[in-house]
């Protein structure tokens, strides 16, 4: 498994991409945070947005889950379908023919290559919205235990976003189709079944365990709750973390059972 | 070196009704060049595909030293195999592609650098591999074929793209590994692009086995041909009938199938036929590997 896990990292910091991807979650996570933390700190009175002091300070980190979860994930999901894309399949299966043991050095390289975007979208948050709500609002707590505990478990979960990217990657190998149903899910399909769940007293528990919004509940803040526009009950940050894992494990299985079965070429 | 047996028995693989790959039984030896030959579409890709674990057989088995590839500890350190679907990052640099693959199989950087250089990519290790024209992508599959310098080698059209000189310095290689003892088995379409490197020799056509022997036996199947020129030709189409040899126009003579010089020469000098040219032409091993595996020249 130690060979796997370096050919693994080789393999991800041998290619752009992994940078390229680093620094556009950086851009835009410190661009929305900024232009959130501006509309929060210098909202005129009569339309101040529903979220105040340490809430607001907490929500504003947790945009790391809340809208930079597809990075980690793309990310991950590249990890396996870009094996497929340049048929490298053949040579890594050639080397390493324990098909599992490919996919369990992918899943494990993924978490410190998830971390690494959890630290640096972090920092490139923090750094943009942390002296806005310190210059003008009502403080960026950055000292407050809960709201430390947010920023690292919005670590964290990054972390797990970037294995979940992985196991989807095993479901879905095509490349194209693989980011294309990434970002549909996660920039609409997700949300407004969030918010269509959420809007009925019957289905708003269902609500909770949708991918997204586990992650919410593991770092304990829901931006979109938060806003009121939709369910803000979120699960236990423990049901919410086995919720994850199970997503993860499920598709790894998955892929394990079906790209990971058939044949190669 | 303790160069292992490749086998195959009975192997078989079918892509729904299609079957590829049908009871095809023949094993390679060590210390040998053996060519695996067939048209395109014969099945040898497949086949190579089961030999190395990535394609499951429908029946039958494929097996390294007596064991299926995946069944072994570390079936690299037995095997090395370039096959040509197999890609490369195209941003990946030929090194890198080396050291990925270097490190899944527990070989240092040291050697990625050295067969880098050995496989003639040394000025352009740092160069991604999206730039490299097909020669040098062989190259770079021979390179990654070669990481644990394996007593077994499996090159699946080696030759494909490259120069002249890249495909004597390709055949030049294979023969030394069989010379060290290794065992190598080389598939083309081909047998004119193996014949001068190969021992033994595999043909298959449709997914059956049509000959497997060495290249020594193959030629002694082969069909002579004579070519003959005769002023009098009706008094030599004559003789033709008498000896029930069949004859076709070629140029200003007669090309005759099957029939050594030798016997024409005879034949003429006793029935006062007189010959101005008498050629033997020799026994064509592609126009036989043609004929066996059922294509049309």
């Amino acid at each position: 498994m130690r060979n796997a896990l370096l050919a693994e990292y080789r393999k991800v910091v041998s290619t752009r991409l992994w940078w390229i991807l680093l620094g556009a979650l950086a851009a835009y996570l410190a661009f929305v945070g900024g232009v959130l933390a501006f509309s929060i700190v210098f909202a005129p009175d009569d339309q101040a947005l529903p979220v105040s002091g340490e809430q607001a300070a907490a929500g504003v980190y947790g945009l790391i889950n809340a809208i930079g979860y597809v990075f980690p994930l793309v990310i991950g999901s590249l990890l396996v379908t870009a094996e497929f894309r340049y048929q490298t399949i053949t040579e890594s299966l050639l080397v390493e023919p324990r098909r599992g043991v490919l996919l369990g050095g992918k899943l494990l390289v993924a978490v410190p290559l998830g971390l690494l975007y959890g630290v640096v979208g972090m920092v490139a948050l923090v750094g943009t919205t942390a002296p806005l709500l310190a210059w003008r609002g009502e403080g960026a707590y950055l000292t407050d235990p809960d709201v430390l505990v947010v920023i690292s478990l919005g670590v964290l979960v990054t972390a797990l976003w970037a294995v979940i990217g992985v196991a989807f990657g095993a479901v879905v190998p095509n490349q194209v189709a693989a980011i294309v149903v990434l970002l549909a899910f996660t920039q609409f399909v997700e949300p407004i079944a969030r918010l269509a769940l959420g809007a009925f007293e019957l289905t708003s528990s269902v609500a909770r365990f949708l991918p997204g919004a586990a992650a919410d509940g593991l770092i304990g803040v829901s931006l979109i709750g938060e806003m009121g526009g939709g369910s803000g009950d979120l699960l236990p940050r423990w049901a919410a973390l086995l919720v994850l894992v199970a997503y993860a494990v499920a598709l790894a299985a998955v892929g394990r059972a079906t790209t990971l079965r058939r044949d190669i070429g | 070196m303790d160069a292992p047996v490749l086998a195959v028995e009975d192997l078989g693989k079918s892509f729904g009704a299609v079957r590829a790959v049908d009871g095809l039984s023949f094993s390679v030896r060590p210390g040998a060049v053996t060519g695996f030959l067939g048209p395109n579409g014969a099945g040898k890709t497949t086949t190579l595909r089961m030999l190395l674990g990535l394609t499951r057989p429908t029946q039958g088995r494929a097996l390294i030293a007596g064991r299926p590839y995946g069944e072994h500890p570390v079936p690299a350190r037995l095997v090395g195999a370039a096959l040509e679907a197999s890609g490369f990052h195209p941003g990946r640099t030929g090194l890198a592609h080396l050291e990925v693959y270097a490190a899944q199989a527990g070989v240092d950087r040291a050697r990625c650098r050295e067969l880098i250089e050995m496989v003639g990519l040394g000025g352009a290790a740092t160069r991604r591999v999206g730039g490299y024209s097909m020669g040098m992508r062989q190259r770079l599959g021979l390179a990654t074929a070669l990481l644990t310098d394996p007593p077994a080698i499996v090159l699946d059209e080696p030759t494909n793209g490259l120069d002249p000189e890249g495909i004597r310095w390709m055949r030049w290689l294979m023969r030394t590994f069989a010379a060290e003892g290794r065992t190598v088995l080389v598939s083309s379409h081909l047998l004119s692009e193996v014949q001068h490197t190969v021992d033994d020799v595999v043909i298959i056509a449709r997914g059956r086995l049509v000959a497997a022997s060495s290249l020594a036996d193959l030629s002694a199947q082969t069909v002579p041909l004579t070519y003959v020129e005769a002023p009098d030709r009706p008094a030599f189409d004559r003789l033709c009938a008498d000896r029930g040899w069949a004859g076709r126009p070629d140029g200003g003579g007669v090309l005759l199938e099957g029939v050594a010089a030798a016997d024409v020469g005879a034949a003429a000098y006793r029935s006062g036929v007189e010959l101005h040219q008498l050629v033997s032409r020799g026994g064509d091993l592609e126009d036989l590997f043609l004929r066996m595996t059922g294509e049309q020249r």
